[in-house]
């Protein structure tokens, strides 16, 4: 019924706290890939994989006063922190989910930095591709960002960790 | 003379309501628009069950990629060519992302794959890279033509004024559907001033921008987008009639893997129910299709499949009231409780349905809102966020209007009434 928002609150009840927006779309992105039936699409944007209907689903989710956001400045930018409230809570009580695996994968991803997040998820969005045209993609698309070679390895490292902690 | 540069002994045109003319001279678009899985799009409606609220709406995504395609051609061969800002050797790479843009939409796109998790945007993708006449049109062009297209069409191409012309806050894939939707439904929003804003637009690096005189015709466009999301696109009827064909193909999937036997076998409808669809099985689905199941289901054994293909075919709606999730959650689990009590089941007869819209939207650094802004361009070559400069797009900006509704079928609970969960039901829905 409401199962979908259910499953975004579920995403960061396990998490605890989510800092940042462009975090939480790539962690719930990632988790996506890692096959847990989150139902947001994604389409490529500046940051990489973003999806509009998971930014409207959080906005909802904090009117409805399930999330908490907590806006904070950060030098020249904005930050947002996402947490849950009592009555997000009481919510999942009765729209309960079953995702068992997906505390481990999270809780991981939420240790990651931002950066990290990016490129990985960057990385999962051409996951069709061979490896070398992946690091090209990467190189093209994130000229600014500059990812070295060995954050293009460690991602590589990291997608395959966690697909091994998702199977489910 | 090499493929890619050849033009057509005569100019072939097209007649369309909306732009009058839509002019071919490349051969290889005419070749494009020749293809099966291009033509496959005039059997796709471009506003899905909206015929059944505007009994106009009956027009297809092949005119819609025709209309984009022609407003692309209009803009890169009358306003861009010779700007040094223009590099002239994109302008058949835009204009085939422009035409092909659509080429992966299944039949009902929005319900269809919410149903079955598919993403219209990767069968595009599939079309132009995979076995097909569309990949041996664009093949002819270049060796890795076809990946150039997949990739402007996915906004994964390096050269963001190509991307931005098919995907950004104005660009010309809404420019068509908002005129074009306009004209078929018969409203009388969503109309603006197209000439005025081509004429003022201005290619940069990485984004098309608009002479700051083109401002009102601007602002034009967006309130003509703001009301057609309303009055249109999140009609509560539509909406309604969605609901209804999500159901009908969420039901026919749940009894294919409970082994049903039915009447008469849904062969189309197999690698869906399997979820392992391949480029050929998709490009044999049409809306020709669906609604021949759909025809047939109505004489089906299964109680649900065959009231709610009926309900669509013939146009017998669910009702609706307005619905507040963070404060009737509750009341729903209950609703869902009583109407398991008066055999109905809620899985299929209950439903929440939501539309949320954002207008327009002003990037803020930092944060992950990933919209392109629309840029002014000022007599002294200075860029000037869109909502900076006008009053009235400011007060839209980045407002979101949400709308939530509970759909449920009025005659089987004006049918039951005597029934106690059924008078519950009546009472807690204010009926």
């Amino acid at each position: 019924m409401l199962k979908d928002h259910a499953k975004i609150i579920h995403a960061i009840a396990v998490s605890g706290e989510v800092i940042g927006r462009k975090k939480l779309q790539k962690m719930i992105y990632i988790a996506k890939k890692m096959n847990f039936p989150f139902q947001e699409r994604f389409q490529f944007h500046f940051y990489g994989p973003y999806s509009e209907e998971l930014t409207l689903r959080v906005e909802e989710l904090c009117n409805m006063g399930f999330l908490n956001e907590v806006k904070e400045k950060k030098g020249g930018y904005c930050q947002y922190r996402y947490t849950l409230t009592e009555a997000g809570e009481e919510f999942l009580g009765v729209n309960s989910i079953e995702m068992p695996s997906l505390r481990d994968c999270l809780a991981d991803i939420n240790t990651q930095s931002a950066r990290f997040l990016e490129l990985v998820s960057t990385m999962l969005f051409f996951d069709d591709l061979p490896a070398e045209e992946v690091v090209e993609k990467v190189q093209t698309l994130k000229k600014s960002q500059r990812f070295t070679e060995e954050e293009i390895e460690n991602a590589f490292k990291y997608i395959d960790s966690l697909r091994g902690m998702s199977r489910h | 003379m090499e493929y890619s540069a050849e033009k057509l002994h005569e100019e072939k045109v097209f007649k369309d309501p909306v732009h009058r003319y839509v002019h071919v001279r490349d051969r290889a678009i005419w070749d494009l628009i020749g293809t099966k899985e291009f033509q496959r799009l005039r059997r796709i409606k471009q506003l899905g069950t909206t015929y059944l609220t505007f009994h106009g709406a009956e027009h297809s995504r092949f005119n819609h990629s025709l209309g984009v395609y022609e407003i692309v051609r209009r803009i890169v061969d009358n306003v861009f060519a010779g700007r040094p800002e223009w590099h002239e050797e994109e302008r058949l790479l835009s204009l085939c992302a422009a035409l092909l843009h659509d080429l992966g939409h299944g039949p009902f796109s929005h319900s269809f794959e919410k149903v079955f998790d598919l993403d219209h945007e990767s069968f595009t993708r599939m079309i132009i890279l995979g076995d097909t006449e569309v990949n041996a049109v664009l093949t002819r062009v270049a060796e890795d033509f076809p990946k150039k297209v997949a990739e402007v069409i996915a906004k994964t191409y390096s050269d963001k004024l190509v991307v931005s012309l098919i995907s950004s806050q104005i660009d010309a894939d809404r420019m068509d559907y908002l005129q074009r939707d306009a004209f078929f439904t018969g409203v009388s929003y969503g109309h603006f001033d197209m000439e005025r804003i081509l004429r003022v637009m201005r290619p940069t690096d990485d984004q098309v921008v608009f002479k700051h005189s083109g401002m009102h015709a601007v602002e034009d466009y967006i309130m003509s987008r703001y009301q057609m999301y309303w009055q249109v696109y999140f009609h509560p009827v539509t909406r309604s009639s969605e609901v209804i064909l999500t159901k009908i193909l969420h039901r026919a999937k749940y009894l294919y893997e409970q082994n049903y036997s039915f009447k008469h076998k849904p062969h189309h409808f197999y690698s869906l129910f399997e979820e392992n669809v391949t480029v050929e099985d998709y490009l044999k689905l049409d809306e020709a299709v669906f609604l021949y199941y759909f025809q047939i289901w109505q004489e089906e054994e299964d109680s649900i499949l065959k009231d709610l293909s009926c309900r669509f075919l013939n146009r017998n709606l669910f009702k609706y009231v307005e619905f507040d999730p963070a404060k009737e959650y509750k009341k729903l689990a209950r609703l869902s409780v009583l109407f398991e009590k008066a055999g109905i089941d809620p899985e299929y007869y209950l439903v929440v349905d939501s539309s949320s819209d954002l207008p327009y939207d002003f990037y803020r650094p930092g944060e992950e809102e990933e919209r392109l802004p629309i840029h002014l361009l000022s007599k002294n070559g200075e860029l000037r966020e869109l909502s900076r400069e006008s009053d009235i797009v400011d007060a839209i900006s980045g407002k979101r209007r949400t709308d939530h509704k509970l759909y449920f079928p009025a005659d089987f609970i004006e049918k039951g009434r005597g029934d106690s969960a059924i008078t519950e039901i009546a009472a807690l829905l204010e009926l």
